[in-house]
């Protein structure tokens, strides 16, 4: 299958400060990558320069399906089909559950994501959705925060961190669900601190430290071992 | 590089005096005409490094200071005609009485923040302004004047335009060094915290309302000396020249963008840029003004420190030495060590 | 009689500075931005009208045709080219830009009109009045008051029913997260300018009708929207009405007392909420 998402020799910057040197990485069709390492190490900077909110520095640093992308704004990416469900989930306050779902599918391509396809995936959405966002709880905030960004049936779907501050028992639910997704052909890439959680979810695995790429490989086949060694570079 | 700046801070407080006393000499070297239109820049530099005192380094973006000049004026016109003080009295006393004032002010505007406290304190001059112009004893609204009996106690009329030349000379010199020992004292260093992460400052114990309070009640006082002295020399006041927003707060705040907000040499570079422009595009009319507008919005967007701040960062120059300089908060990149000053620099 | 009388003109003159303050609060809750030169663009729309009277033969009224479109379009273009490069954490840039517009739109509007004071004229409409209750109530003010709710009305239908209002709300609560929708803040910003700056052309237009107007006058109209937005407290819409009602109200009382009192009264209506109820009297009540 050819690569959906393609980064070649991608760096990334705040200001004067690099975050990210020089990221190579693939991610086919219908697969899920998960990208893990302490804190710091630039995971959610990853994310967010593929999703375009963080610009890239070289246009051809960013291959989507064979065209490149890099440094195009965030708002134009989701058009081609780049979603992304932030850090902390950030629903919009001042918006109910039903207002947030609608204002993912503003930009909609052609898909199988629809209201009734997240209330179904979500069924207790469906009895909130007249709900404002911050009022859910948290589990119930991410269900929304995923929903939202299927809304724009989005080929790649970035997620970052959607296990943080959950209860593990809403986590389980969340990640059993994911399968579904990627089911008819959309690319996943996850960004994950719960490492066990990410091996099981994964194809394949990236490891970061610093900013670079120190350990990539095929989920079955990275020991913890491995992992350890990785993150913390001994 | 580093040897430029030492030098330049070593030499700058030396260019300072040799500057001041050949200024203080110029009614010996100029007519009463120049010596009017350098009492005028004094006044506007000093009004101007009050601002950027304020806005600049406190946080506290104001378009109602000409409630304060206003204040001013009408204190020493008030003391003058009402109760016979000599109107050179006038001139402390208003500095007292605006310092008074500007107390209840801030505990009203600094109930808004940004620039809803701006608009705030637009409000409050106009309050100031139409409450003088009920004040029927001092004219209402069409204003008084001096009358030649009041003035004669000061002198004759060569003797007090050369007194009134040295008042201004000696308030904004005053002004300017007042502003430098404040960044310089702890009170600086706090102002650099607030600026730098309000929040931050609070948890760090820094007592964020009461040093912008200082502040406030500092500027207000100047600023209320400097009118006093200004409507001194017209010799006539009314409300809507004494609490113009025009003339004193929007050419206030044009000469604080041009020269660079957040520095002390900015008012000053942008007082003698504002000069020069105002002569030169005097026969403009009312398009001078919106010449002078859209060179502030220029300069606001392509060069947000203003003049100062693209010459200081190309040549490392710096006036003064404060061992702690401001930076405005949209400028990302960190000042190179290059360029930073020298921390032991002496006054 | 007098006073009922005064009471009933301030409250018509509320809706006006209703009119003022909703744009001014509809981009402040967009995108944090007060716009010092409010008062000047309200200014700018009467000499629109004017001049669309006068060049067009147009009825005041039928020259909102012209001069809503015109004002908005400035809107968006003025955001686009200007203000947009303004936003950021630094409440500076789009404060002092906007204070400078201020001035460049006060003294070309001199340069061009010169200081001598103009008045929309709306011919028989301007004494038409109707009796109630032994009063005599103008049917222009009447007019007005029912244009500035209706254009309030419309305004809250549009911000909590459509997407072009999901669209401003979400930006304003998040604009990174609203990027990742698709939604182009620049663009957003823009539009938002837009309508404020359509409610400006409105009011603009009946204040023209209402009173005589000089380039100078902008500052004093900014500074009652202000007031009627602070008033009625931030982030409510017909809490902006509200405040704008009782600012009129205090204007029209202190003129009864005395015609120096008028906007002195307003003011102090104004500190005095500040002092006591410094959130506004009808605060928005969701975080």
């Amino acid at each position: 299958m050819p690569d959906l998402l393609e980064l070649r020799g991608l760096d990334a910057f705040y200001g004067d400060f690099q975050a990210l040197f020089g990221i190579a990485a693939a991610v086919p069709a219908g697969r899920v990558a998960a990208i893990i390492g302490a804190n710091g190490a630039g995971k959610s900077t990853l994310l967010k320069t593929v999703a375009g909110l963080i610009q890239a520095p070289r246009r051809d640093a960013v291959l989507f399906d064979g065209e490149p992308i890099g440094g195009l704004p965030a708002h134009e990416l989701v058009a081609r089909g780049i979603a992304l469900v932030p850090e902390g989930r950030r629903l919009f306050p001042s918006l109910s559950v039903e207002e947030n779902l609608l204002i993912g599918g503003r930009v909609r391509r052609p898909g199988p994501w629809s209201l009734e396809a997240i209330y179904s995936l979500f069924p207790v959405l469906a009895e909130r959705r007249h709900v404002p966002g911050p009022a859910l709880s948290g589990g119930q905030q991410q269900m929304v925060a995923i929903g939202r960004a299927l809304m724009s049936n989005p080929r790649l779907l970035l997620c970052d961190e959607i296990s943080l501050g959950l209860a593990p028992v809403v986590v389980r639910d969340i990640y059993a669900r994911l399968p579904g997704l990627t089911a008819q052909g959309m690319a996943l890439v996850i960004v994950e601190q719960d490492v066990s959680q990410a091996l099981a979810a994964a194809d394949r695995v990236f490891c970061l430290r610093e900013g670079r790429v120190v350990l990539e490989g095929p989920a079955t086949s990275v020991t913890r071992e491995a992992v350890a060694s990785a993150y913390f570079g001994v | 590089m580093t040897a430029r700046v030492t030098h330049g801070s070593r030499i700058g407080p030396i260019i300072a005096i040799a500057a001041l006393l050949a200024l203080a000499a110029a009614p010996w070297w100029t007519d009463r005409q120049g010596l009017r239109l350098l009492g005028e820049i004094y006044a506007y530099a000093a009004l101007a490094s009050l601002w950027n005192l304020l806005a600049g380094y406190a946080g506290l973006v104001t378009v109602g200071q000409q409630a304060f000049v206003g204040l001013g004026a009408y204190t020493l016109f008030g003391l003058a005609l009402l109760a016979g003080v000599n109107p050179l009295w006038g001139i402390p006393a208003a500095g007292l009485i605006a310092a008074i004032a500007a107390v209840p002010v801030a505990a009203l505007t600094f109930r808004l923040r940004g620039a809803y406290f701006a608009i705030g304190t637009w409000v409050v001059a106009e309050v100031f302004r139409l409450g003088a112009a009920q004040f029927s004893a001092l004219g209402g609204g069409s204003g008084t004047s001096l009358p030649a009996s009041v003035l004669a106690a000061i002198g004759n009329r060569a003797a007090r335009e050369q007194l009134f030349y040295w008042l201004a000379l000696a308030l904004a010199a005053a002004t300017i060094l007042a502003i430098l020992l404040l960044l310089r004292s702890r009170h600086g260093l706090a102002l650099a915290a607030i600026r730098d992460n309000e929040t931050a400052a609070r948890a760090n114990g820094i007592e964020v309302d009461r040093t912008r309070l200082a502040v406030f009640v500092i500027a207000a006082a100047g600023t209320a000396m400097i009118g006093a002295l200004i409507f001194l020399q017209k010799l006539r006041i009314s409300p809507d020249a004494a609490f113009s927003v025009n003339d004193w707060t929007a050419l206030v705040i044009f000469i604080a963008v041009i020269g660079g907000i957040g520095r002390v040499e900015g008012p000053l570079l942008g007082t003698a840029l504002f000069f020069l422009l105002r002569e030169s595009l005097s026969q403009l009319g009312s398009l001078y003004l919106l010449v002078l507008g859209a060179v502030a919005i220029a300069v606001m967007l392509l060069a947000p420190r203003g003049l100062w701040g693209l010459l200081a960062d190309r040549l490392g120059w710096q006036l003064f030495p404060l061992a702690r300089r401001l930076e405005p908060r949209s400028s990302a990149p960190p000042v190179p060590a290059a360029t930073t000053p020298a921390r032991e620099a002496s006054p | 009689m007098e006073w009922a009388n005064a009471i009933i003109q301030g409250i018509l003159l509320g809706g006006l500075y209703g009119l003022f303050a909703a744009g001014l609060s509809l981009i402040f809750g967009v995108m944090r931005l007060v716009n010092i030169a409010h008062g000047d663009l309200i200014v700018l729309a009467a000499y629109l009208a004017l001049v669309a009277t006068q060049t067009l033969g147009l009825d005041p009224l039928a020259s909102l045709l012209i001069v809503v479109p015109a004002m908005a379009l400035i809107g968006y273009a003025l955001q686009r080219l200007l203000l947009n490069r303004t936003l950021g954490d630094d409440l500076l840039p789009p404060l002092l830009v906007t204070f400078g517009l201020s001035i460049i739109i006060q003294n070309g509007l001199l340069e061009i009109f010169s200081a001598d004071s103009r008045r929309l004229q709306a011919g028989a409409l301007e004494t038409a009045a109707l009796p109630l209750a032994g009063l005599s109530i103008g049917l222009l003010p009447l007019l007005q008051f029912g244009v500035a709710v209706a254009a309030i009305a419309g305004l809250q239908l549009l911000s909590w029913r459509t997407p072009l209002g999901r669209a401003f709300r979400a930006t304003a609560d998040d604009p990174e997260v609203a990027r990742l929708m698709g939604l182009d803040n620049r663009h957003v910003f823009a539009l938002a300018m837009a309508l404020s700056l359509a409610i400006v052309a409105l009011a603009g237009v009946f204040l023209a009708l209402r009173t005589n107007f000089d380039p100078a006058i902008g500052p004093a109209r900014l500074i009652f929207g202000f007031e009627a937005v602070i008033i009625g407290g931030l982030g409510s819409l017909w809490g902006t009405l509200a405040g704008g009602i009782l600012l009129g109200v205090a204007q029209s009382i202190g003129a009864q007392i005395d015609p120096g009192w008028q906007i002195l009264a307003g003011h102090l209506l104004f500190l005095a909420v500040l002092a006591i109820r410094p959130q506004g009297l009808f605060p928005r009540l969701a975080a």
